[in-house]
């Protein structure tokens, strides 16, 4: 049996996109780093006793601020000249990383930390309940974002994070999904080699907070970048590199929300055919300006 | 105070505590609400996330917890009455800004959904870990006032009292909740009226002061005209900057403590149970209290002399009503390693006792009862 470093016997649902994810992430990596990791399922599935399912160092840094506390590890890592003995890799949610997050990423960007930060985007916080964050896509229906008389859900586009990250001159920049590991696996081999800070988000499907089925979490996540509603692309040093091409035909974003119960709503309502054309916009539009065709 | 009928039809309703705190802030007129998901409170902003839109209000879902009360407070100098709920945690983020929102004399309510600590701590369990960080965790020297339900009846109540004490005295009013009673479900009785306060407004007339230096002053909202200079730094009743003047700091720390407790007597709610004849008190809240009330009933039935003094009001701290329990010794359970104790020693003329439960447990009857009799 292989090992892994990222080990089983954790309390991670069904079909969760981001154990899957976080142990692509730390078996590419290898066993030479220090993880840190904010509030939230990861942190939470992961650490229960009797069973941690981290072969590395583990930090759980607050909600806030995992990429301070790594700026820390990594800051006296070298002031006590040790950097070469491990690499730093700052993990959190898309809560944690797009919201609450946000101000402690950007000053471990802007003072150029040897260190790599990891967003696994299950796109709410499932942690407390499915409530929506930043990285929340359009019409999601969330605990907060609920879906009813007046609302389609939620009604705000994702965060940037990409964007933001490339806006502070970050060297290296990727989209990754656990529907294609190898690709996942390779980013985050690309980046540790690379060095200052590093920016990769992840797409993790959960189930629980979805509503699909556990047994669809690769196929539900291939098709948000299939559809060109997740694109997965490298950018270095601010310019695009490397994008994965959808499959042709391109499939319409409708065939990704319809197995997904957070966007039931979409096919139940009077309007909902409106409300899915305008997500069909959004990867047209991401199609366009990534170049994914 | 203004009657005003309810907006939930008058009836029976099976709420829990958390429902029947977002129930009770809109009765009370809350029409905004900013937060950030946290257990064990997130049940408060789900249920408004539905309701507000229904009466008109605002729900907005912030980044964390530091901007959700800086829109509380916005959102109040805007005119409106607004909340939020967090838990130990994110009150801790919220620290600063209480202190600002204070400083400012700006009225809101912060429901704090207590749960064991410190830090993460057990996100699912009761405790009473908070009571010294909303009366002393932001800088400086001032009074707030904190109430304690303990049942999902009184959650609803306390929210409409809660808001009322904010505009009356423009300051932060906290709602001292805990796991337990954030989901437990009861029956609430919602009535057909209620009182409600309005925000006092007065025109030409200073916004953070009063003649006598003491009281509240009027509040007037961005857009009524009025000329509106707001800042944390210490002001004089005009709000221009005045950090260095040792007689305006000092005329405005004392005031916002003055308004508060020289009004203790119109704040402080108390309650007591086979007080008359008692020869020893428990003195409880929140939770906590439930238990104290069944211990006290069970030490009756063994023919003690124990009475109970249940605290709803935790902040201005009920000096008098403890100092004058005419017993020999005081018990004070806790669902934490003695904080209220403390306080209670500081007033009472008699020996104090603590009795403590820190598992993330709710404290039980047998548990107070066995420390009375041993």
């Amino acid at each position: 049996m292989e090992k892994h470093l990222f080990l089983a016997g954790h309390t991670a649902c069904y079909g969760c996109g981001e154990a899957l994810g976080a142990r692509l992430v730390v078996d590419a990596a290898g066993p030479d780093i220090i993880t840190t990791d904010a509030t939230g399922c990861l942190e939470v599935f992961t650490t229960r006793w009797p069973q941690s399912a981290w072969g590395v160092p583990f930090i759980h840094s607050l909600f806030e601020n995992s990429a301070a506390i790594a700026s820390g590890v990594e800051a006296a890592l070298k002031a006590l000249g040790r950097q070469a003995e491990a690499k730093v890799i700052a993990q959190g949610g898309d809560g944690g990383t797009a919201d609450i997050g946000l101000q402690a990423l950007s000053g471990m960007f802007e003072r150029g930390h040897d260190i790599l930060y990891v967003c696994y985007d299950n796109e709410a916080y499932m942690n407390t309940g499915v409530q929506r964050s930043g990285l929340t896509p359009y019409d999601s229906d969330t605990r907060t974002s609920p879906a009813g008389k007046v609302s389609w859900g939620n009604r705000f586009l994702k965060k940037d994070m990409p964007a933001i990250a490339a806006a502070h001159g970050v060297p290296y920049i990727a989209t990754a999904t656990v529907a294609y590991p190898k690709d996942l696996e390779a980013k985050v081999k690309k980046a540790l080699k690379i060095t200052g800070p590093k920016y990769v988000q992840v797409h993790v499907p959960c189930p629980l907070g979805w509503k699909s089925d556990p047994a669809l979490t690769v196929k539900v996540a291939k098709l948000a970048a299939d559809t060109g509603l997740y694109p997965i692309f490298e950018m270095e040093n601010g310019v695009i590199t490397k994008v994965r091409k959808i499959s042709k035909p391109q499939k319409p974003v409708a065939e990704y929300l319809k197995i997904q119960g957070r966007f039931a709503h979409l096919f139940k309502k009077t309007g909902g055919e409106e409300e899915i054309k305008k997500i069909q916009e959004i990867a047209d539009a991401n199609i366009k300006r990534y170049g994914l065709a | 105070m203004e009657r005003i009928k309810n907006i939930l039809p008058p009836g029976e309703y099976f709420f829990e505590g958390n429902e029947a705190c977002a129930e009770g802030a809109l009765a009370a007129g809350c029409r905004f609400f900013a937060g950030y998901p946290i257990s064990p409170s997130s049940e408060i902003m789900e249920r408004l996330a539905r309701r507000l839109p229904d009466v008109g209000g605002v729900f907005i879902q912030m980044e964390d917890e530091i901007a959700s009360i800086g829109a509380v407070i916005g959102a109040a100098w805007a005119g409106a009455k607004a909340m939020t709920a967090t838990s130990g945690p994110g009150l801790t983020l919220m620290l600063e800004n209480i202190g600002y929102a204070i400083m400012t004399e700006t009225p809101c309510v912060i429901v704090d959904v207590q749960r064991a600590g410190p830090s993460t701590g057990q996100a699912t369990r009761p405790y009473q870990g908070d009571l010294m960080q909303v009366r002393w965790g932001s800088s400086g020297d001032y009074q707030i006032i904190a109430l304690s339900p303990w049942s999902v009846q009184e959650m609803y109540e306390m929210m409409v009292e809660a808001f009322n004490l904010a505009e009356d005295y423009r300051v932060p009013v906290f709602i001292m909740s805990d796991a337990a009673i954030a989901h437990l479900r009861e029956t609430c009785t919602v009535s057909e009226e209620l009182s409600i306060s309005h925000r006092v407004k007065s025109h030409g007339t200073p916004h953070f002061g009063t003649e006598d230096q003491l009281g509240v002053p009027p509040m007037a909202s961005f857009g009524e005209g009025e000329e509106l200079l707001i800042t944390g730094s210490t002001h004089d009743e005009l709000g221009y900057r005045r950090t260095q003047d040792p007689t305006v700091q000092k005329r405005l720390v004392s005031r916002l403590s003055e308004k508060i407790l020289r009004n203790a007597r119109d704040i402080i709610q108390t309650e007591g149970y086979f007080l008359e004849d008692a020869e020893v008190a428990l003195v409880a809240y929140g939770i906590c209290a439930r238990a104290a009330l069944e211990a006290t009933k069970r030490a009756h039935q063994a023919g003690l002399k124990v009475g109970l003094l249940r605290l709803k009001t935790l902040w201005p701290f009920p000096e008098e009503e403890i100092k004058g329990l005419k017993v020999q010794k005081i018990f004070v359970p806790e669902m934490n390693l003695g904080q209220m104790v403390r306080e209670a020693e500081r007033v009472a003329e008699v020996e104090v006792v603590s009795v403590n439960r820190v598992d993330g447990e709710v404290i039980t009857p047998g548990e107070i009862l066995e420390a009375i009799t041993t």
